[in-house]
């Protein structure tokens, strides 16, 4: 089943990714190929597809055309993937989604555990222990035992981070991962990514978070109207933007800091 | 009390008398005219049309539910109630007693095929033996239970003992001989027993307070006892016999009004006697109270298991099953709940004959599941989409995301609104009497009407409800606060 990809580094390969809804091109032609241990950003206005693609990678929503690969794991378009196929891409792409949708009725802890346990079989106090370092490793070990509504939403965010990778995926996703941080707890975060990169982990993240991509991201990816229109590395696509969208998204971005007055 | 019409009025001349009788009860009594279902017929109607012209009134009917006519006379509804009343103790302690106008005796009605197997009550050990609620009969019945060891089955009419005696469903019938021959007429296969099991008398019953008003019926009475007017009156509507003239003869020849003895169990006079009466009643509302739990918890848990499969269906289903368990949700929550059961009980007789437990079982927990369904359908609709997907994305099947996420906190959701439906059952569940279920509010009625006020029952019945709804209350509040603490 890991073949040619791997052997070419490619996590992720999407070739032409089209998707309607009803009578709107969502998805226009993407093409998107990431590389293991990359982090890529995935920008653009909002609209623009970036959180479709995503649900179209984590096997949420089906594609009309196109070809999509994930770790040797191949979706096709034109309906949901048969079950055996679902199953085999489950165990490639976790997703943290932007309001972290933790189960309510389960402790941090408990959130983190399920999985392992109901999916893959692993033993209850081996799970437990795994889910204890990954809270650990997050930095929210003190707060394993509280329910999602106690937690802030840093706390929520790594812990969902932890729950994504508790089942152990070459991909994680990531929809606007820094939407509810402050700057602080945002570094701290794109520290946390770097480190999950260097072992290895490919992140695809859509955000609108410019600084945070030029900080962390290894190459940014703009999408606009269902296609993508611009990549490269972040200081080169950010510093000198060469399309259109990428100069609305940022001159947005730096009327806003104005607006604040930060600039 | 105040607004009393009756009883309260005594500047305004009166120009009406007022009256009560059960249409229910149906011919010769009272019924709703064939032919002008606005007016009444029976022998009542013409007994209560002669009083109101010998007071110089006009007659005015009033429709009362047999069990309720003595209460409803105390409130002053209407000044007399007139409805094939029997003559009792109770109420010739509690209510002013006209003198007895009809004797009628009380007989035993069976299929006919047992027509020489049970020829009086000490034949039917163990067999069910039905009458109206209320009764001098079922009195009789009450001591037959512990004496014979028949068993009493109470009914809020007179119509349905009988259908239900040819159904099979009960083994004898207890009732006046004038309710017994018109079941005869109506009903094939039944055989009424040529002997008397008992003798009683119809008598028109007002209040107290009226107890003037009372002797000049009774002067109208004895004069049209003397005149044959009242003769012709039951030979009008067939009832007239050998027994009538002896009644008037006693009755006129007496000083005193009503001088046969009425008969049934003395009435309850006096604090202590209450207390006695409490004694004696509280072990079977204690029996009816635990027919009512038993009931409400076995509907419930029904009601819950059907619901979660309708919910689960109008969540999950195709189009065409989402279609039909919508209409059943409608048609149940839009349909009352009496009808239901009505149609269980007595509609579906000729198809499939349910015992009356398993049809109110029924009733309930089907009607109910409509309602619990539509709380867990909107619990399964309110746990947020994007916790599914997260599911969903970790890997877990759709029937894990159900199990694991999305029922453990619907049914958080829904364990207020579904408490609040186990107690309206609690409550609920008294409509079965309808269908000879006694459970605590029938047994409080059959209390309140041989003790002649609803007071001490009415009392003890709420207690008994408060004794079983408040612990549930109380469980599903700890229930909610283990709920809202983490799971490990």
């Amino acid at each position: 089943m890991e073949g040619a990809h791997v052997m070419s580094g490619l996590v992720l390969d999407a070739r032409g990714i089209t998707l309607r809804r009803g009578s709107q091109d969502v998805l226009r032609g993407v093409d998107l190929r990431v590389g293991r241990g990359e982090l890529v950003a995935l920008m653009g206005l909002s609209g623009g597809g970036k959180t479709t693609f995503l649900r179209a990678v984590a096997g949420l929503e089906a594609f009309d055309a196109g070809a999509l690969s994930v770790d040797g794991v191949s979706l096709q378009p034109g309906g949901p993937p048969p079950a055996a196929v679902l199953k085999a891409l489950r165990r490639k792409v976790g997703m943290v989604f932007q309001f972290h949708y933790l189960f309510e009725h389960m402790t941090a802890m408990h959130n983190v555990w399920l999985a392992p346990v109901h999916v893959h079989g692993v033993p209850r106090h081996e799970a437990e222990r795994r889910a204890t370092a990954l809270l650990d490793q997050m930095g929210v070990g003190a707060r394993a035992h509280a329910l999602p509504r106690e937690l802030s939403g840093g706390e929520a965010q790594r812990v969902a981070i932890a729950r994504a990778l508790a089942v152990d995926p070459p991909l994680l996703l990531m929809d606007e991962p820094t939407a509810s941080l402050d700057p602080a707890r945002r570094d701290e975060l794109g520290d946390t990514l770097a480190r999950l990169t260097q072992s290895g982990r490919t992140l695809l993240a859509a955000t609108h978070d410019d600084d945070f991509v030029r900080d962390y991201a290894d190459r940014v990816v703009v999408m606009a109207d269902g296609l993508v229109v611009e990549e490269g590395a972040p200081a080169a696509v950010l510093g000198s933007p060469q399309h259109p969208a990428t100069r609305q998204l940022l001159s947005q971005k730096e009327r806003l800091n104005r607006e604040r007055g930060r600039s | 009390m105040a607004a009393a019409p009756a009883a309260a009025q005594p500047h305004a001349p009166e120009t009406e008398l007022r009256w009560g009788g059960d249409p229910e009860g149906g011919s010769p009594f009272v019924e709703a005219d064939p032919r002008d279902p606005a007016r009444v017929v029976g022998f009542e109607v013409d007994v209560a049309a002669l009083l109101a012209s010998k007071l110089g009134r006009r007659p005015r009917f009033q429709s009362v539910q047999f069990m309720s006519i003595d209460a409803s006379v105390k409130r002053g509804d209407f000044l007399i109630g007139l409805s094939g009343i029997e003559d009792t103790p109770a109420r010739r302690a509690t209510l002013a007693v006209t003198v007895p106008y009809y004797e009628f005796r009380e007989v035993l009605t069976v299929r006919a095929a047992d027509g020489s197997r049970f020829r009086a009550l000490a034949d039917l050990r163990g067999k069910r033996v039905a009458t109206l609620g209320g009764t001098i009969a079922y009195e009789i019945l009450l001591e037959a239970q512990a004496a014979h060891g028949v068993a009493a089955v109470s009914y809020d009419d007179d119509v349905h003992p009988y259908s239900d005696l040819a159904l099979g469903r009960i083994d004898a019938v207890l009732l006046d001989h004038v309710l017994a021959e018109k079941a005869m007429r109506r009903e094939r296969g039944l055989v009424t027993q040529p002997g008397t099991v008992a003798v009683g008398y119809y008598v028109g019953v007002l209040d107290r307070r009226n107890a003037a008003v009372r002797d000049r019926i009774d002067g109208i009475l004895l004069e049209a006892m003397r005149d044959g007017t009242l003769e012709g009156i039951f030979r009008r509507w067939g009832m007239w016999n050998d027994d009538q003239p002896k009644l008037y003869a006693r009755v006129l020849g007496s000083d005193a009004p009503a001088s046969p003895d009425p008969i049934g169990q003395a009435p309850a006079e006096g604090r202590q006697d209450a207390l006695t009466a409490v004694t004696r009643y509280l072990p079977a509302l204690l029996r009816a109270a635990l027919i009512t739990i038993v009931l409400s918890c076995l509907a419930m848990a029904l009601a819950v298991a059907l619901g979660v499969v309708v919910a689960s269906g109008r969540v999950y289903g195709g189009p065409l099953l989402r279609a039909g368990l919508t209409a059943y949700v409608e048609l149940t929550r839009g349909t009352p709940v009496l009808l239901q059961l009505f149609v269980l009980y007595y509609g579906l007789a000729e198809v499939v004959r349910l015992p009356a437990f398993v049809a109110a079982l029924l009733g309930l927990g089907l009607n109910y599941a409509a309602y619990e369904s539509e709380i867990y359908r909107g619990a399964l609709e309110a746990v947020p989409s994007g916790q599914l997907e997260a599911a969903r994305v970790l890997g877990l099947s759709e029937r894990q995301v159900f199990t694991l996420v999305r029922g453990p906190q619907a049914l958080r959701l829904a364990l207020a609104p579904m408490t609040n439906d186990f107690v309206a059952l609690l409550k609920d569940s008294s409509l079965v009497s309808v269908l000879t279920v006694v459970e605590l509010t029938k047994q409080t009625q059959i209390f309140a009407a041989n003790l002649g006020s609803w007071v001490v029952p009415g009392a003890l019945c709420a207690a008994l409800y408060l004794a079983m709804s408040l612990p549930l209350a109380r469980a599903a509040r700890r229930m909610e606060a283990k709920w809202k603490a983490p799971t490990s």
